[in-house]
């Protein structure tokens, strides 16, 4: 029992973005509604986001901005150590506003799907669908 | 479908959970994320860039072509809301709503009718919500101009803060998203007119992309801003650091222009008229 604490405390940041995932997993698939689906969607996009962000953290580093960068001292040694990996704040940087434009792409076609069949639930729409 | 769903989801859940036991630990700095590249930029990016911030170099210049791409996306999504929802032409509606703003009177003006007389004293309100909240309008009209000249600091000042062009560009964008939301669609679009959005969603490309290509034609790498040196004076190192000021300018006014675009699009479902 002690051993599975351990190792559920020592990964429990994946923990979370693991349950965080299956939450907006579970949305997109088994809620009728358009709009839950996208949701779920935008809850599964944060957790894959969360997950990048936590990979980039080092022990006892800071911000990826180097100290003293400007002006005389910037010549120093920099130890790599010292900040915390820029990379995975790059990707997610960029991945955070796509994501927000994409979602308004998601938005527009449930409202185009809202103006056709009148509902937005999708067990109605394949009933609408079915009957043509 | 609900059971079989929360099986799914439940073992894959098991999965990925059995699965972390492989990961890094949290905060190791020799996790396989941290030990290829980000040394690199973390050590050279003073020396080739003269950028302290370091996600600001590796976004802008050692990755400047994942960005460049980043910013044609949202360009295309600005141009996939416009294109699924936009309506060319809409019908008159039946009636329009306008505020005596004096005597805070509202007027419902019937199709066919004019106002007595067309002063600045008649506000066109929506009819979807008339209420008109005065405290909440002058707030966010005292507030607007800061959001935007913060907006400005956090895209200018990106090289040696966080910050850059995508979050400077957001908030810009925010800001008139407020204005829009605090008071009503029209008044957003009397500002910014949707032509403009358009028209700076593309500039911002054409800003970043025409850098690229600049360097092209001068004859070194697409995005090397090592050439911009000759044309602004400075040595190749500071030229990188200017390149990137250039395309972080250009990805904030298309990031702005788009997230109000969508906006438009998206809160009054094409019509452009009157929305939330």
């Amino acid at each position: 029992m002690g051993e599975i604490l351990d190792f559920i405390i020592a990964k429990s940041n994946y923990w979370s973005y693991v349950v965080l995932m299956m939450i907006g997993l579970y949305a997109m698939i088994s809620r009728q509604n358009y709009v839950r689906k996208i949701i779920g969607m935008s809850i599964f996009q944060t957790a894959v986001i969360l997950f990048y962000v936590s990979t980039a953290v080092k022990e006892k580093a800071v911000i990826p901005i180097i100290a003293h960068g400007h002006g005389e001292e910037a010549n120093a040694a920099i130890e790599a150590s010292q900040y915390i990996n820029p990379l995975p704040h790059v990707l997610m940087l960029t991945a955070i506003v796509v994501g927000v434009a994409t979602l308004g792409v998601a938005l527009s076609l449930a409202i185009r799907v809202y103006q056709k069949y009148g509902t937005l639930e999708e067990n109605e729409i394949n009933d609408m669908i079915r009957e043509q | 479908m609900k059971k079989l769903g929360l099986l799914t989801v439940v073992v894959c859940g098991v999965l990925l959970l059995l699965k972390t036991a492989e990961f890094a630990d949290w905060g190791d700095p020799n996790s396989p994320a941290s030990r290829h590249l980000s040394p690199y930029f973390l050590e050279n990016s003073i020396k080739d860039s003269a950028v302290p911030n370091v996600v600001t170099a590796v976004l802008a210049d050692y990755r400047g072509f994942d960005t460049m791409f980043e910013t044609t996306v949202i360009l295309a999504a600005g141009l996939a809301c416009f294109f699924i929802l936009r309506v060319r032409k809409t019908e008159k509606p039946k009636s329009t709503y306008y505020r005596h703003v004096p005597t805070a009177t509202t007027l419902r003006i019937i199709e066919g009718a004019v106002l007595p007389e067309q002063s600045k004293v008649f506000k066109r309100i929506d009819s979807v919500w008339v209420p008109f909240d005065l405290i909440l309008a002058t707030t966010c009209k005292a507030i607007i101009p800061f959001i935007q000249i913060f907006a400005l600091y956090v895209i200018a000042h990106g090289h040696h803060s966080p910050g850059g062009g995508f979050q400077g560009g957001v908030v810009l964008g925010a800001s008139i998203i407020l204005m829009a939301i605090s008071r009503n669609l029209g008044a957003a679009i009397a500002h910014l007119k949707e032509k403009t959005t358009v028209l700076m969603a593309m500039i911002g490309v054409f800003i970043y992309a025409g850098t690229g290509a600049f360097a092209a034609l001068a004859g070194k790498n697409f995005l090397d801003y090592s050439t911009l040196a000759t044309v602004l004076g400075v040595d190749e190192i500071m030229a990188r650091s200017h390149g990137i000021l250039i395309v972080e300018t250009g990805v904030a006014i298309a990031v702005m222009a788009v997230m109000v675009w969508i906006y438009y699009n998206l809160s009054s479902a094409g019509k452009q008229d009157e929305g939330l």
